[in-house]
């Protein structure tokens, strides 16, 4: 790299070496020059997890942890603190949002076969990841102590008295009590402000991935010269950036415009452990979870397939035997995955409604299918499929597509 | 680095494994039972306090002006607790043959119920029922639904639905099959003080049941 000009930025690199890493991790780091818009979710995605510990962080210091004070501080929050009101909007809605662009990062990765070789821990700590985001946002939901946040977390603790022997123990174990109350609330808060760091820490770990092979591409093939790549920065951090800007203003709409729309107005009842709701439903990001859940007509099978849907991407690495990355070259698996994309619609959908009639048998064929696509659909299409022919290099296929070259004709 | 040194120094006594070797186990194994002890108080702080538990000593509730048909909900260590005074139809009803092989467990074999109510009626006195009313698949409330039919399907015989997840009991607190929860409701311990007078969390004299061994809460 080149030498830093100014002295004081010499000294300084010279004893603790922060700008040649920056150097070296951002403006050296080459990215396949033939990235689109699909790619901007990984880095949006820190960004969101950025605003949830800034607001968190000052939500924190106004809320109480008590059975008894835990709503009313919320309501304090929104009625009384100088922009409280923005503040919780921000943290409740980022919470969506932060599954929006994580669910969508996600499946692109599905879909461009990110997680295959040399980036199968790339992927695991995404998992990872997402485990824990799940385990924050549940805890976080439980934190306004409303009907919702009460018997969501009766109901999820309960999940694991499912297990065979020793579920009762855990279960009070997890509560701190004879059911849900004050200790469970408070522990709830003290790993709610915990897990975040914990996220970030395993981000890290996620980045260092990355950059060890970099980002995959559209394509699906390894960069093969510097013909095809270009420097994260400017090019990506200015795209990275425009995605930004058009993310705030859908984000700013929600928050000013619709902040509730997408919460559950049972929670702006307080908390009464006498009374169940007329229906209990997770926050929207679980409801296919949820609905794997409620298909099921057995607890611990029901509790097994719900947790075996989100650990059987653990392995997807290696359950999926094509050599090639891109569905794009992919005539069969192409169209399998976006009906996976469907089924996790369905499953949304199914996940909404009371467990009755054509819910019920809908909700099973979701699972099935669900499972169907990993277990069996992944590795089999792999075996027979016959992929398009892949381009020899980024480069001549993005030259070929809309290339200055005037022979190059209009392929497509 | 110990593979390395290790071979080194194996190589000047002929012996594979040294003394070094023996001194890295033994400590390292020291350094991880010591690790378990320092996290074992950590884990143990979480479970029910002390106070938490002696909140749940037994309780008396006074049964007098429950009227046949009818259910009172007191609360004994945080949980909702059914009281239901059921009338001699409902009685006859939980002996009916067609509606027994509804049930998943009609003769209460899983342990969810002390001995002295592993019974057809699940009780003490036949007509007074004492449940905990929390389902047994997620731990929802389930509601008091005595009148047969109604919203519930012509079938329905009358008992205790869960809106959750559509879990149904008879008026015995047992669990039909077909629905997600596993298990019958529980019967905490109980004993009548008097014949007004049900004190809940204890057992009768001659019985040293243990709550804490039933199947599920």
């Amino acid at each position: 790299m080149a030498r830093p000009q100014n002295k004081l930025v010499r000294w300084i690199d010279h004893r603790l070496p922060v700008f040649t890493f920056l150097e070296h991790e951002l403006n050296e780091y080459p990215t396949p020059k033939n990235l689109n818009y699909w790619w901007n979710f990984g880095s949006l995605a820190g960004i969101v997890l950025i605003i949830m510990i800034v607001t968190g962080i000052f939500l924190a210091m106004q809320y109480t942890p008590h059975v008894d004070y835990a709503f009313n501080s919320v309501e304090r929050i929104m009625r009384d603190v100088n922009y409280g009101w923005l503040m919780r909007y921000i943290h409740m809605n980022g919470a969506s949002f932060f599954f929006i662009i994580t669910y969508i990062h996600i499946f692109r990765g599905l879909y461009y076969g990110s997680y295959k070789a040399p980036r199968e821990l790339l992927w695991i700590l995404g998992v990872v990841i997402l485990l824990l985001m799940m385990a924050t946002a549940f805890m976080g939901y439980v934190l306004p102590w409303g009907q919702m946040s009460f018997w969501g977390a009766t109901v999820i603790t309960n999940l694991f008295s499912a297990f065979p022997g020793i579920g009762n123990d855990i279960v009070t174990w997890l509560w701190g009590g004879f059911a849900v109350g004050n200790p469970t609330l408070n522990r709830f808060f003290s790993l709610h402000y915990l897990l975040p760091f914990v996220i970030v820490a395993v981000v890290g770990l996620h980045l260092v991935a990355l950059h060890q092979h970099g980002s995959n591409n559209p394509l699906g093939i390894d960069r093969k010269g510097p013909q095809d790549s270009i420097p994260f920065h400017p090019y990506y951090t200015y795209k990275d950036m425009f995605g930004l800007s058009v993310f705030l203003v859908v984000f700013a709409l929600i928050v000013f415009f619709w902040p509730n729309a997408l919460s559950d107005p049972q929670n702006y009842i307080p908390a009464n452990p006498m009374q169940t709701p007329p229906e209990i439903v997770p926050e929207w990001y679980f409801l296919p979870f949820y609905a794997i859940l409620r298909s099921i007509p057995s607890k611990l099978f029901g509790v097994c397939a719900m947790f075996g849907s989100i650990l059987v991407l653990f392995i997807v690495p290696w359950l999926d035997t094509s050599k090639v990355r891109s569905a794009y070259f992919r005539p069969i698996y192409k169209w399998v995955f976006w009906l996976l994309v469907i089924d996790a619609f369905v499953l949304g959908w199914v996940g909404a409604h009371r467990p009755e009639g054509w819910f019920v048998v809908i909700g099973r064929i979701g699972t099935l299918y669900y499972y169907a696509h990993f277990l069996i659909l992944m590795p089999f299409i792999g075996w027979f499929e016959r992929p398009l022919p892949l381009p020899p290099s980024i480069s001549e296929a993005v030259l070929k597509k809309r290339g200055p070259v005037p022979h190059a004709g209009a392929a497509e | 680095m110990v593979d390395s040194q290790s071979q080194t120094l194996g190589a000047h006594g002929g012996d594979p494994s040294t003394r070094r070797d023996f001194l890295v186990i033994a400590s390292s194994a020291l350094a991880g039972i010591g690790a378990a002890c320092a996290v074992w108080p950590l884990i143990v702080s979480m479970n029910p306090a002390r106070d938490t538990l002696a909140a749940g000593a037994p309780i008396d509730i006074d049964i007098s002006s429950v009227q046949p048909g009818q259910q009172i909900v007191v609360l004994w260590r945080s949980r909702p607790i059914f009281i239901v005074h059921r009338t001699s139809d409902e009685l006859k009803k939980l002996q009916d043959s067609a509606d027994l092989s509804l049930l998943r467990d009609a003769n209460s074999d899983v342990l969810q119920q002390p001995d002295y109510a592993k019974n057809w009626h699940r009780s003490v006195k036949p007509e007074l029922l004492v449940l905990v009313g929390i389902c047994t698949h997620l731990g929802c409330i389930p509601n008091f639904v005595p009148a047969p039919g109604g919203g519930l399907g012509p079938a329905w015989p009358g008992g205790y639905f869960c809106p959750c997840h559509g879990s149904r009991y008879d008026l015995a607190g047992r669990v039909f099959t077909g629905v997600p929860a596993p298990f019958n409701l529980p019967v905490p311990p109980h004993r009548f003080v008097s014949d007004t007078v049900v004190r809940i969390g204890e057992n009768p004299p001659d019985s040293n049941f243990d709550f804490g061994s039933i199947e599920q809460i």
